[in-house]
């Protein structure tokens, strides 16, 4: 089967019950719209580096949710900041301090 | 001695103000109907047919024109309230002419109008030549012509936009106008219907099925009409030199984003409460809930009552309803007022 | 020798005082930007050092600034400043009237009326003695309004006070005291003396009435001493640290020294600057418009001097440049917060492999970079495309189909390597095509070619470029009869200071009406990429009062130039709210000959105000 986005190493699951959710923790203390997110899928559709690389905004804002970050940092890092997303987001999220906030959760817990 | 009947005024003459003008006439009060067209019937007179069975709009509108028989209400086209004055006694209807009407009661139907899809400026609609929205296509199915790219040619590919102007918080509508969906699933097999060679695609949050025989329209939809249907919220639109339209969106289902390209782009717009609603809510003390729609007292005990005694509200200006759920709910309205003005009358004969 | 116990507090307050702040300073200089040593020197015997001491006595001393924002409150600053600088001044040369010489013990003149006890021997020290208690009158008259305003802030017009730290309460009580207690100690000792004046005479004759006044000047004495000291002190630790670094900063920036994209020693002694006087919580509009008083410059500067900088608080902020225009002080508050997002912001710079490179680019004359949030309003782009097309323009439409960001948001989400990656793959592009001149839609963008991209060619925002194309007579616009308001975008008024270009556009063929909070006074429209963790609500409430105050001016269109702007305020508008190259397009005509002449006569009248 093609890529499933970046790699989940722990099989095919998702491990509800056994994941780790501090990142999630994490941003839903400094941003808490980030769990607003119905994955209409409005941000990646405009995102400025989706058009050009394997960046998905909505999957990473639910994998987080769901406690899978395998592979994380180095999706994070391909974000622009341009904007858009937050332009077109429905339900009014801060996507940009989504990721800003992930990047200090990645660097605060060491997770990979 | 006879007594002369209590008076009603309905501000509005669509599907809910006539189904209750005529319910409160029949049983004998004494009924104003207020309309500011020309003509009454709302928003029914632009529909071509209702869902979920494909009715001809033209049905209810005759059903609403001849009423229940007995005492037909006053019906005054023309009359724009711009104002409510609640008193204790007798509420005063003025409107803009100047001219005063005096109510023991006052129904407000004023409905809704629809979204201005031009506030959605990434979508294109009045940019771009083709793109409309879907009140622009009941008018088109309506007319009987076919349906045509401004160029005059046949569109091969259209697509449906669901939520436009409807759980937006960027365009301050965050509420669900509940019957988009639906004109969706209908418009798509009608456009399926009119250009059978035509290849259609839906792009949906989510497909609010929640009425009768609507979960089994989406089906048939899929099934017999082979419509598309594409989990994925449209970002933006923008137009290619032979004026045709490049769609953005993600197909979330498979988290990969798409770019795809149509001759003719339906916005389903959702619904906003009717202009004026919201000086003559303010004007009679009412309040607002979720969306500018009038709020009434109680969503289960008493829907059509408000915080003002007297002034009651139906119909789509107190929240987003089907044809069908108008009815009843000017049905129920009915109820409330009947019971409330016998109240009335007990207390003014102690 | 004059000499007293009670001076030491005094004296070696003053001393610790120079110490350290001969330290620090050397310190800062040490790390200045390399080539500023050199600039130093080169302008240090120019005009431009007489420019700066003016500077230092117009805004040090007279305030000039803090008066144009209000009165009351500029008197206070200047009644404190310029009334403690007089009574040194004069205090010198009254010390040297009465000793013949210049050269006392340092605090001589700060302890006079206690060591010269003989009454006036002249008339000129007694003119002086009237002079040094008049000018601690002013003095005393400024510390009243600065306590009263501590609690009706409304007294100097500012609607909030800075909340200060225990430390600044400490320094400030200190400072309070100086002055009132100077006043009982020359007091007290005119009282047994006689050598007071018209405030201090009276004043001590009351004191000696039922008081034994000469004892009790000795404790005055000691305890205007110990606040003297105990403020010196204070000042390398408090707020106070900007009385003698703004001078410094003065001079620096007079000799061309400013803070660019590294954080240096003139950064830091522009950051020590900060008086904290809080003028810049009262023009922010997350306090006035969003009910949030607690991320603005003050608390941020605050912050990196306790080492305690907050990331939330630190991207607070939309950067929208009001309160740089507002600081009395003249620091570069924006440039600083995005040099701190440096350290509140991970970046990661290879994280950008994927932008793609090497793609074949069309040549033309000229290129047009729409930016992103244009493509989200395509009247913009769609309004320019038929401009180029009608002005028979050779051009390329960079960014037509998809884009890579200018890099500026990086930037000023702090991350400074990550944005150059952008910035180094757009560039690129833009040179591959050869174009002679670079236009673009967004005010962002714009600010990003000029300041990062060191491009060799023409760069210019539509706004810019749009009055060229007219005045070359390549398209003509007619008039539109209509009465039209234009909101200056952040980036491009006060961040790239474009004010009367789009005016004399939109004049050209519109009935412009002028608003009160316009140019450097604009409102921020809320859209700002700069600020990132404001919540919507917030955000919401900015837009909202934004738009609400330009619909008040009863205008047919809301003009700007920036996509980001005509967002956020045609979300909360009534009036419609169009970009000016949609006015240009949608007014724009082609025309037979013989029409030309009215067309003649506007644009003389264009090139005349140009």
């Amino acid at each position: 089967m093609k890529d499933w986005g970046y790699s989940i190493l722990k099989g095919r699951q998702i491990d509800f019950e056994n994941n780790d959710f501090s990142i999630s923790e994490f941003v839903a203390q400094h941003e808490p719209s980030f769990k607003w997110c119905i994955g209409c899928g409005s941000c990646t559709a405009t995102c400025s580096a989706a058009r050009l690389t394997n960046f998905n905004p909505r999957k990473i804002n639910l994998l987080i949710q769901r406690g899978e970050t395998k592979g994380l940092a180095e999706e994070v890092a391909k974000c622009m900041m341009c904007g858009k997303c937050q332009l077109v987001c429905p339900r009014g999220i801060n996507t940009r301090n989504v990721i800003q906030n992930i990047k200090r959760a990645l660097n605060t817990c060491h997770a990979l | 001695m006879t007594k002369t009947p209590q008076h009603i005024i309905i501000i509005g003459g669509g599907p809910a103000g006539l189904e209750a003008a005529s319910c409160l006439g029949e049983v004998g009060y004494k009924v104003t109907l207020l309309e500011k067209e020309e003509q009454t019937g709302g928003k029914l007179r632009l529909w071509y047919k209702l869902f979920p069975g494909f009715r001809p709009s033209g049905e209810v509108r005759e059903y609403l024109a001849n009423g229940h028989k007995m005492n037909q209400p006053e019906i005054v086209t023309k009359a724009e309230v711009i104002r409510v004055d609640p008193e204790t006694d007798h509420h005063q209807v003025v409107l803009a002419d100047g001219q005063t009407l005096k109510a023991d009661a006052v129904l407000i139907a004023t409905g809704f109008q629809v979204f201005n899809a031009e506030k959605k400026e990434e979508y294109g609609y009045k940019i771009y030549d083709n793109v409309i929205t879907s009140v622009d296509l009941e008018a088109q199915f309506k007319s009987g012509n076919p349906v045509k790219t401004v160029a005059g040619a046949t569109p091969q590919r259209i697509a449906f936009i669901h939520c436009v102007g409807s759980r937006d918080k960027k365009v301050g509508n965050i509420y669900c106008s509940r019957v988009c969906c639906i004109t969706g699933v209908k418009q798509a097999i009608e456009m399926k219907e009119h250009l059978p060679k035509a290849e259609i695609f839906n792009f949906y949050m989510d497909m609010r099925m929640f009425g009768q025989n609507f979960e089994e329209l989406y089906i048939e939809a899929q099934q017999k009409w082979g419509i598309t249907f594409i989990r994925g919220r449209v970002s933006e639109i923008a137009e290619n030199m032979d004026g045709s339209l490049q769609l953005k969106a993600e197909d979330t289902l498979s988290g990969r984003p798409m770019k795809m390209n149509f001759d003719l782009v339906v916005l389903l717009v959702g619904m906003v409460p009717a202009t004026g609603t919201e000086a003559l809510g303010k004007s009679a003390g009412l309040a607002f809930s979720s969306g500018n729609f009038l709020a009434s007292n109680d969503t289960h005990f008493n829907q059509n009552e408000t915080h003002t005694p007297g002034i009651f509200v139906t119909g789509t200006c107190r929240e987003p309803l089907s044809v069908a759920e108008t009815l009843t709910d000017a049905r129920a309205a009915t109820v409330r007022i009947i019971s409330w003005l016998r109240e009335k009358e007990m207390k003014s004969n102690n | 020798m004059h000499y007293s116990l009670f001076v030491i507090p005094f004296t070696a307050g003053m001393i610790i005082l120079t110490v350290l702040l001969a330290f620090r300073y050397i310190k800062w200089l040490g790390s200045l930007e390399a080539g500023n040593l050199t600039k130093i020197g080169l302008n240090l015997f120019t005009v431009k050092t007489l420019y700066a001491v003016r500077e230092v006595f117009m805004e040090c001393l007279l305030h000039r600034k803090v008066f144009k924002n209000n009165r009351m409150l500029g008197y206070m600053h200047m009644s404190l400043a310029f009334g403690w600088f007089m009574l040194i001044v004069i205090g010198k040369l009254e010390t040297f009237f009465y000793t013949g010489k210049f050269a006392n013990e340092f605090y001589y003149p700060v302890f006079f009326r206690f060591f010269e006890l003989t009454p006036h021997k002249s008339l000129m020290l007694f003119v002086f003695n009237a002079a040094m208690d008049f000018t601690l009158l002013v003095v005393l008259s400024g510390i009243v309004v600065a306590i009263l305003r501590r609690f009706r802030p409304a007294i100097t017009g500012m609607k909030k006070n800075t909340k200060h730290s225990t430390g600044d309460r400490l320094a400030l009580t200190a400072l309070w005291l100086i002055f009132p207690l100077r006043l009982l100690a020359e007091s007290a000792t005119a009282g047994y003396a006689q050598n007071g004046s018209f405030m201090t005479q009276p004043l001590g004759d009351f004191l000696a009435f039922f008081l034994p006044v000469q004892t009790l000047s000795i404790v005055f004495w000691w305890m205007y001493s110990i606040s003297l000291g105990a403020f010196m002190v204070s000042i390398p630790f408090s707020r106070y640290m900007h009385i003698p670094t703004e001078i410094l900063l003065i001079f620096l920036r007079n000799w061309g020294l400013k803070t660019n994209d590294k954080f240096t020693g003139f950064s830091e002694i522009e950051i020590q600057s900060c008086s904290r006087c809080g003028i810049c919580i009262d023009t922010c509009q997350m306090n006035s418009q969003g009910n949030n008083c607690t991320s603005q410059m003050v608390y941020f500067l605050r912050d990196y001097r306790y080492n305690q900088l907050r990331p939330d608080l630190t991207d607070n902020c939309l950067l929208c440049g009001r309160c740089n225009v507002a600081c009395p002080v003249g620091i570069d508050l924006t440039q600083q917060r995005i040099l701190k997002r440096k350290k509140t912001t991970f970046e990661q710079p290879e994280g950008f492999k994927y932008l793609p490179v090497n793609q074949p680019v069309a040549k033309a004359d000229v290129v047009y970079f729409a930016g992103c949030m244009s493509h989200l309003s395509p009247t913009i782009s769609r309004s320019m495309e038929k401009i180029f097309k009608a002005a028979k323009v050779n051009y390329l439409f960079l960014d037509k189909n998809d884009s890579v960001c200018c890099g500026r948001p990086l930037k000023l989400s702090g991350q400074f390597e990550a944005a150059k990656k952008l910035v180094e793959n757009n560039r690129q592009r833009i040179i591959a095509s050869g174009a002679k001149t670079l236009v673009t839609s967004c005010p962002i963008c714009y600010k990003s070619f000029k300041e990062d991209y060191h491009l060799n060619i023409e760069v210019l925002h539509h706004s810019e470029y749009l009055p060229g194309l007219i005045l070359q007579k390549r398209i003509s616009v007619l008039p539109s009869g209509k009465k039209v308001v234009f909101h200056d975008p952040c980036e491009l008024g006060r961040g790239s200071d474009i004010y009367i270009q789009p005016r004399i556009l939109l004049k050209h063929f519109n009935n412009l009406v002028p608003l009160i909070q316009e140019k450097e006074n604009s409102l921020c429209c809320g859209g700002s990429l700069g600020n990132l963790s404001m919540n919507p609500d917030e955000r919401c409430a900015i837009q909202k009062a934004t738009s609400e105050y330009l619909n008040s001016a009863d205008a047919e269109i809301i003009a700007t130039s920036c996509p980001m702007c005509k967002k956020s305020i045609a979300q909360f508008s009534d009036t419609p709210v169009k970009d000016i190259a949609e006015l240009v397009a949608a007014n724009l005509e082609t025309m037979p000959e013989s029409q030309k002449s009215l067309k003649h006569q506007k644009e003389k009248e264009m090139i005349e105000i140009l």
